[in-house]
């Protein structure tokens, strides 16, 4: 690694976890001075490695200062406690009144336990789902307020009061970084996908914004999923299979987008940028989600991505994706699923059976549904196609999408 | 929007049983069919398939095996949906593969 990228790059990788240890050491509630340690931390490390050169262990020196200013500020507050605010009672785990013997452990399994247990408190089902993705993305990614603002399209005041406002539920809720009851771990866990799920779509479906940085959403997102696999407790099938959706989708990440930036549709984009190794690893994570009997949405959406990293178009394909998408139904409605539902059957089925069931959709005010119905019209009632093709573009606010629809309508003449 | 049950019953069969290349095309009818009501999200609940054994039980110890005895048909299933009214309720009944079948679908409002 170049010098000039070392500290760019150990604050991606370093900086959360500090932030997670010292954060579950002091509590929940004093995360923003877990936090001021570990930007101390680097600011001292840029400062000193500037004029007496690299150290020899980057990572070690940086927990080993980040150690010690972790103690400081305990002995300094256990200090305080004692003399000046005796009532003042949050906990300081395993410290000493007489303020003798710190420990701050910052061994592979407490960073690993830390970030998890970090993830928990986050994904805590009283915090709301988008400021949970602010959260994730400032806490466990360590995305600064400028990026996470880029990725939701908004401006710093939105998002600083974004996380202000979770930082407070977060506190008023008294929620502790741990892992949840083994009774309760299911449930939690839930959440926590559902989150990683989000973040992910997240960067893969917001348009406009940064390509470079959208893919570092969706690669945090890769990551955050990994770590669950890293512990017995939270290692369970629908990881694997949300870590397998996530490789899927990842697969085509270079081919959706062209040199302008602009969306290349899935049939015109060229399957030589399909990254290979990631659809093995998607393949390899599927496989192994299919142990116990749960199947959750992520094992149906898993194998519809793997149906899409196959380009041939047969019928068999269409009728088991159908089928996915029949299952996804039964299990969670939403209005994505039944437009690739009617979708699919147009293509096992035939358009006529596909159009009588997209007519019962009941989603007319979605742009997607009159894109959808465009399509189906397309060679079967050319006027009713461009008449839905029209409302589409009238309905949609997305730019992306725009320029699809205005492609299609321009294949029609119009 | 009212709930309503379609309850599912199909005559008793004497004939051969079915090729599974039979079943899986009967499988798609009926996944296409939940699923083209899930996909309007009008299905409550999946309901259950019922086993095809049962018992009827009577008044002074009077147990026979199953109901066909008096009628030829028995209950396979039964599913939850959403409906604005009987009728709508009937209509999406009325493509149901039990009828493909010589069964039939009895469709009855859930009474609040």
């Amino acid at each position: 690694m170049n010098e000039p990228d070392l500290i760019p790059h150990l604050f991606r990788t370093e900086y959360r976890k500090i932030t997670a240890v010292l954060s579950k050491r002091f509590g929940l509630e004093h995360i923003e001075i877990a936090q001021d340690i570990a930007s101390d931390t680097f600011l001292q490390a840029s400062e000193t490695w500037g004029i007496k050169g690299l150290p020899e262990n980057p990572t070690a020196w940086l927990y080993a200062v980040a150690k010690n200013k972790a103690k400081d500020y305990l002995k300094r507050n256990t200090l305080f406690n004692e003399k000046i605010a005796q009532q003042i009672t949050y906990e300081l785990n395993g410290v000493e009144n007489s303020g003798s013997e710190i420990d701050i452990d910052l061994s592979d399994r407490n960073i690993t336990d830390s970030q998890l247990q970090m993830m928990f408190a986050i994904c805590h089902p009283s915090i709301p789902a988008e400021s949970q993705i602010g959260l994730s993305l400032n806490i466990l990614c360590s995305f600064g307020v400028n990026e996470i603002a880029a990725a939701f399209l908004t401006n710093k005041e939105t998002i600083n009061k974004r996380l202000f406002r979770a930082r407070e539920k977060l506190r008023s809720n008294h929620v502790k970084i741990e892992f949840p009851e083994a009774s309760e771990i299911q449930n939690r866990l839930e959440n926590v996908l559902t989150t990683l799920y989000l973040l992910f779509n997240e960067g893969y479906y917001a348009s406009g914004c940064d390509v470079t940085l959208r893919k570092d959403v969706c690669l945090e997102a890769v990551r955050l999923t990994n770590l669950l696999l890293e512990s017995k407790l939270t290692s369970q099938p629908p990881v694997y299979a949300l870590l397998a959706l996530m490789c899927f989708h990842a697969s085509r990440f270079e081919a959706r987008t062209d040199s302008e930036g602009e969306t290349v549709l899935y049939e015109d984009q060229d399957e030589r940028l399909w990254d290979e190794n990631l659809i093995r690893q998607g393949e390899h994570f599927l496989n192994q989600s299919s142990s116990g009997n749960t199947l959750s949405k992520y094992h149906l959406e898993a194998r519809i991505a793997y149906f899409h990293t196959i380009k041939n178009d047969t019928k068999e394909k269409w009728e088991s994706i159908l089928q996915l998408y029949n299952q996804l139904l039964i299990i969670e409605y939403s209005p994505m699923a039944a437009l690739n539902r009617t979708y699919s059957l147009s293509k096992a089925n035939g358009k006529e059976i596909a159009i009588k069931e997209a007519e019962k959709l009941n989603l007319t005010s979605h742009h997607l549904y009159h894109a959808l119905l465009g399509e189906l019209y397309t060679g079967i009632d050319n006027e009713k196609a461009v008449n839905h093709f029209k409302t589409s573009l009238d309905l949609t606010n997305s730019k992306a999408d725009r320029k699809v629809i205005v492609k299609k309508l321009s294949a029609l003449g119009y | 929007m009212k709930d309503f049950l379609l309850i599912f019953r199909s005559p008793e069969h004497a004939g051969p049983a079915a090729s599974p290349e039979e079943m899986q095309a009967n499988l798609k009818l009926w996944m296409d069919w939940f699923g083209s009501i899930a996909a309007q999200n009008k299905l409550s609940d999946r309901g259950n398939r019922l086993a095809h054994d049962g018992k009827v039980v009577r008044p002074n110890q009077v147990i026979t095996d199953g109901p066909y005895t008096e009628i030829k048909e028995s209950i396979g299933g039964y599913i939850g949906v959403k409906a604005e009214s009987l009728e709508e309720a009937a209509t999406m009944a009325s493509t149901c593969p039990v009828l493909l079948d010589g069964g039939n679908v009895e469709v009855r409002e859930i009474a609040i």
